[in-house]
């Protein structure tokens, strides 16, 4: 696998960062790959706009930024303003279904998929978690890395006492995602 | 001497280098950390406030970082290891105790995680601005050896080298990293505590009554002490004799500001840390330290790819500067292309130790983000066509 960049982008408190670095984690760790992240915040404690910059690659990682994603996640209207075409050619776009309109342009140059995140979340039983289901959708929408290796990462970077719920959310990401890819790859044939 | 057990993480992590320069400073024995925190240092003081407690550490938040660099300088002649964590206006603020650990060579670390200046700058922003106030900061003539680790696993392995070489040479240890280094996350994998080589400070074993502060034999440091054991301590900012009492003459003067220097400079073979990739045979060197080293390589291989033959040297120590080699270095290449996230800092080292034998080329960057390596790409496509 050559050198892949994803960019997670929503605002402080949405769990970007922990999104980033569960992918990170779950690359490095758990899937026998490098991984870099970086971080970009405001001053802000919560509201303000964030975004991770995973790397994911084979080899040592040198350059550690993004220049041009391959991955694109946005949870938030403003990063959907701010990097929503910010994406390769025939790159992956994900976005949160209720936080983000993409509006009436085509997206037919990437490979767009839509998760209701913070609605899963809310049956779920907390919008904490809503991350949780993003990452659960990317892992098998991008087929980046191992499900295996991800679900250990996020078991191994939550609050104890939160696996179930955390775990449930990712499932529930990962089951949406994968009917997307199905549906998608149905409409390739 | 091995590394305490119970003091390492052994496994494998994906942290930051913040995170990670904490866990070395921990796993090279450092009990006594002081500081006040500040962006984009600050995770290394919380992590340690919140592992100290564990490995029988003690962590004061102090109320500036003039009182911090000086507090932890009392720890050390109390007995422990210990360091302070700073950044930018921070490291300003503390210049004065450099300089007072230079002379009274009170063995301690001190991080910078550099950002953007100068004053407050770009707090969360990187740079590479602070290389010569490390070396020059404080008023007269002293050395010090600054380290610059390059990712969290360099953060990991340079802290406990930085402990080890302040006990050997007991001198200030300065950390040199750079906002970017300091919160990259990436994998560290951190050894069982018998694999780390841990550098114990040297308590002298002679009696009190012949015992001196400040004497020394070939090795020129001197054996050290510690308040409670018996021995009549006297520890002066002051120009002072082998007996730590002040000496107000420029014989004493010469004598020990020479044995300051000399200690370091006289060792500098010894210390000097750098990596070479393809350097024998090159035409064009390139030599980065830190984050820059990194944003370099994607540059290097591509005008390797036009068929130029570049080489690359990393620096890992860059005080004491590896004068002796870069001296050596440059009668055998055309050219040194320099990047480095300031305005032309190591550059003018090289330089000087070029000396006019090699073209020297700065590929300045004010700070606040990393170089495009197109732009350090171009430098060295055109270093020997503009010469």
């Amino acid at each position: 696998m050559a050198r892949t960049e994803v960019r997670i982008a929503g605002f402080g408190g949405q769990g970007v960062i922990l999104s980033g670095y569960i992918f990170g984690k779950a690359a490095s760790l758990f899937d026998d790959k490098y991984a870099t992240l970086i971080q970009s915040f405001g001053p802000e404690a919560r509201g303000s706009a964030c975004s991770a910059q995973v790397i994911i690659s084979d080899a040592l990682i040198d350059y550690p930024y993004i220049r041009k994603p391959d991955i694109n996640v946005v949870i938030s209207q403003e990063a959907y303003t701010k990097y929503g075409n910010d994406l390769k050619t025939g790159g992956i776009l994900i976005t949160e279904e209720n936080m983000v309109s993409v509006g009436n342009g085509a997206l037919a140059q990437y490979e767009h998929y839509t998760v209701p995140a913070t609605q899963i979340a809310d049956q779920l039983g907390r919008r904490i978690v809503m991350n949780m289901v993003v990452v659960g959708c990317f892992t098998a929408v991008t087929g980046l890395l191992k499900k295996d290796a991800v679900r250990k990462a996020v078991e191994d970077s939550i609050p104890k006492g939160t696996e179930e719920l955390n775990l449930k959310a990712f499932e529930a990401g990962y089951n949406h995602g994968l009917k997307l890819k199905t549906e998608r790859i149905g409409i390739g044939q | 001497m091995k590394a305490e057990k119970n003091a390492v993480l052994t496994g494998a992590h994906f942290i930051d280098g913040d995170h990670a320069a904490c866990e070395g400073a921990i796993a090279a024995g450092c009990k006594f950390v002081a500081g006040y925190p500040i962006t984009p240092s600050t995770e290394v003081i919380e992590r340690i406030a919140l592992r100290f407690p564990l490995v029988g550490g003690v962590f004061i938040q102090m109320e500036d970082e003039i009182a911090s660099s000086i507090a932890i300088q009392g720890a050390v002649w109390a007995g422990k290891k210990a360091m302070t964590v700073t950044s930018g206006p921070g490291f300003s603020l503390m210049m004065e105790h450099i300089g007072y650990a230079a002379i009274t060579e009170t063995p301690c670390v001190f991080i910078n995680v550099q950002r953007s200046g100068p004053s407050t700058g770009l707090p969360t922003l990187p740079a590479q601005a602070d290389m010569m106030q490390a070396r020059w900061g404080s008023h007269g003539d002293y050395e010090v050896i600054a380290i610059v680790p390059n990712s969290p696993q360099e953060c990991f392995d340079l802290t406990i080298r930085a402990f080890n070489l302040a006990e050997e040479y007991r001198v200030p240890v300065l950390v040199m990293m750079d906002e970017c280094v300091g919160h990259m996350t990436e994998k560290v994998v951190i050894p069982e505590a018998d694999q780390i080589d841990i550098v114990e400070r040297k308590f002298t074993k002679k009696p009190p009554g012949e015992y001196k502060m400040f004497e020394t034999n070939e090795s020129m440091v001197p054996e050290m002490i510690k308040v409670g054991d018996g021995y009549r301590m006297h520890l002066t900012g002051l120009t002072h004799d082998e007996r730590g009492y002040p000496a107000m003459s420029p014989k004493v003067q010469q004598k020990m500001l020479r044995r300051l220097v000399d200690k370091i400079l006289l060792n500098e073979e010894k210390i000097r840390h750098i990596e070479e990739d393809e350097v024998e045979g090159a035409d064009i060197v390139v030599i980065s330290y830190g984050i820059t080293s990194r944003v370099v390589l994607p540059a290097i291989k591509k005008a390797r790819e036009d068929g130029l033959k570049v080489g690359h040297i990393r620096l890992l120590t860059v005080w004491p500067f590896p004068e002796a080699y870069i001296r050596d270095l440059a009668k055998r290449v055309s050219a040194f292309v320099v990047p480095e996230l300031n305005l032309g800092q190591i550059v003018h080292e090289v330089e000087r130790c070029a000396a006019g034998h090699a073209v020297t080329r700065l590929v300045p960057h004010a700070g606040g983000a990393v170089h495009e390596p197109v732009d350090i790409y171009d430098a060295i496509k055109g270093v020997l066509e503009h010469a």
